[in-house]
């Protein structure tokens, strides 16, 4: 009879506990991943006014070069940023957990990238890189080394931006792995320094293997922020620039779709598409995981 | 005795080693920052000049003011904080209690519930926001205030987090409770949620920080400068006026300031709430 009327009660507790929670991701996401499926055979153009387009939006697509070549330049932003990013977080995190002195004040330091606003930063690159006037061409002029235009010549904007994403990475990502190499027992240091296990060693028999989970979320999250790589590009480069087409990032040529040009039915097709390829990629780490993350 | 000798100087040479890479990090991490306070009191002809000057010759805070004369800038630094205020407390409330219960309760469906909220985790977030905009302005709320939060109150992400917190506390809390006659909100709200205050503490942060900064949504929602967010607002004034180098870095300043002043004052907190989403399960 108790239990009877507990388990009432649980039912009604635990629904109205998450009802709230569960409709707003109705409302807000569960609903606009079915409708930017939908939107995405229609053409949405001016004032919403919606006509049934089959497949056309998938076929423009496949003849638009710009968007080709945004899926291009993304791949490049991926494949660029997340090793350097990656490499870079583990060598401070594991820097820092050597025992230097004012690791604190290190953590802090390095971390404050990770708190500022993008919009922010991009705006002193875009003026650190200037062609004319920025502090970077000065500086690497007393070296020698001649100017460039950092983000108008189209050969190496995407180079620029990409080591901004890199700049404001690094701490955000070097503080998780920073936890995880933290969290592996001490022991097993001390059982290799009484092998006789240098600094190196140790890193590649020990921290390297058992900080790999942590390595691997990192790599994770990562991976799919670099996908989606906008900020950046939106705030350093103008949409009359040269160098857009060889920057464009897919969500920022489906921001101009949906937004800009006003084609929210096409821009749907290309919000399928991204979310087709991070799908495959998401479950391609699933796959390879096994191969190198250790789970002791 | 020699070989101790070279030993103890091959650590002081690695760690000196150490210290170069390090603060050589620290100073590319950094200077762009102090560049950027340094170019906001300069004047324009001072930002603009080759070789560069380190220091401005006087500190031109008038600078500042012209920010205010360009955007209402006090009136988007205001949205930004009602904004963000109200995504962090509404996800605190809204996650948390979702969280207990997936994590806490059981009642039908509850794990096809949660593994179908779990799925939004994997979708990258531009895909949701063409169909959210389209709802902001089918409800008439484009160029609103609440236009800005309205779809980040609600979190799959944090639930996820915060269910963690609740799965790890004991049962026995909730044993003798229920002796006591306590409902499950009851124990939720008083006794499990004070236990759980890091977790609450790691969804602040990074619904903080998230929201504070987000460029993309407000820059969709709202167009009129009295209804933007800074991060947009650096936007338009960089387009606007493009060659105030000064008045710019300014804003960038008085943009980023709230969350380093936040930053400065609960290190610890952020630092840990941060690393906490690397440590799941």
């Amino acid at each position: 009879m108790a239990e009877s009327k507990n388990k009432k009660s649980d039912c009604f507790w635990g629904y109205f506990m998450i009802a709230p929670n569960m409709i707003g991701l109705g409302i807000f996401f569960f609903y606009p991943f079915f409708k930017n499926m939908y939107n995405s055979f229609y053409d949405i153009g001016a004032f919403n006014v919606t006509k049934w387009a089959g497949l056309s939006n998938y076929k423009k697509m496949i003849s638009d070069t710009v968007m080709w070549q945004s899926l291009g330049n993304t791949f490049k932003y991926v494949l660029i940023i997340v090793p350097f990013t990656l490499v870079l977080s583990l060598l401070v995190a594991v820097l820092l957990n050597t025992k230097v002195k004012g690791q604190s004040v290190f953590r802090v330091l390095y971390f404050i990238p990770a708190i500022t606003m993008t919009a922010a930063v991009a705006i002193v690159w875009r003026w650190l890189y200037n062609g004319d006037f920025g502090i970077l061409n000065y500086i690497l002029g007393l070296f020698g080394i001649p100017s460039r235009s950092w983000l108008s010549d189209p050969k190496i904007a995407l180079f620029s931006i990409s080591a901004v994403s890199i700049w404001m990475g690094v701490g955000y990502n070097m503080i998780i792995l920073l936890a995880g190499i933290q969290g592996i027992s001490g022991s097993y240091y001390e059982a290799a320094s009484i092998d006789g296990a240098g600094p190196l060693k140790k890193f590649r028999h020990i921290t390297l293997p058992l900080v790999t989970p942590t390595l691997f979320f990192v790599m994770t999250t990562s991976l799919i922020s670099a996908f989606q790589t906008f900020d950046v590009i939106y705030m350093m480069i103008n949409s009359n620039s040269i160098a857009l087409n060889s920057t464009q990032s897919v969500v920022l040529y489906f921001y101009r779709n949906a937004f800009v040009f006003s084609k929210k039915g096409y821009a749907s097709a290309i919000a399928m598409l991204l979310f087709v390829i991070i799908m495959l990629i998401t479950a391609l780490q699933m796959k390879l995981q096994k191969k190198w993350v250790n789970y002791g | 005795m020699f070989a101790a000798v070279n030993r103890k100087n091959n650590f002081k040479i690695t760690a000196v080693f150490i210290y170069i890479i390090l603060i050589a990090g620290v100073l590319v991490t950094i200077s762009p920052f102090l560049w950027m306070i340094l170019t906001s009191f300069k004047t324009q002809s001072e930002a603009m000049r080759i070789p560069p000057v380190l220091l401005p010759s006087d500190w031109h805070f008038e600078n500042y003011i012209r920010i205010f004369d360009k955007l209402p800038f006090g009136r988007i630094y205001f949205n930004t904080v009602i904004s963000s205020v109200v995504t962090v407390a509404a996800q605190l409330i809204f996650c948390s209690m979702s969280a207990y219960a997936f994590g806490r309760i059981e009642f039908p469906g509850r794990n096809a519930i949660f593994l179908a909220m779990l799925s939004v985790l994997m979708i990258p977030s531009s895909f949701f926001l063409l169909p959210q905009y389209l709802i902001i302005q089918k409800i008439g709320l484009l160029n609103t205030i609440p236009a800005l939060f309205m779809p980040n109150l609600f979190s799959a992400f944090g639930t996820f987090l915060l269910r963690q917190f609740f799965i790890s506390l004991p049962d026995e809390l909730e044993d003798a409770a229920r002796l006591d006659g306590c409902n499950h909100f009851r124990i939720y709200s008083k006794i499990m949620l004070p236990l759980i205050k890091p977790g609450l503490t790691s969804l602040a942060i990074l619904t903080l920080r998230f929201s504070w900064n987000d460029l993309m949504w407000p820059l969709i929602v709202n167009t009129s400068a009295d209804k933007m967010t800074l991060s947009a607002g650096l936007s338009y004034l960089q387009g606007q006026y493009s060659t105030d180098y000064p008045a710019i870095m300014g804003g960038a300043c008085l943009s980023i300031l709230p969350l380093l002043i936040l930053f400065a004052m609960f290190q610890k907190q952020f630092i840990e709430g941060i690393a906490l989403t690397g440590i799941k399960d």
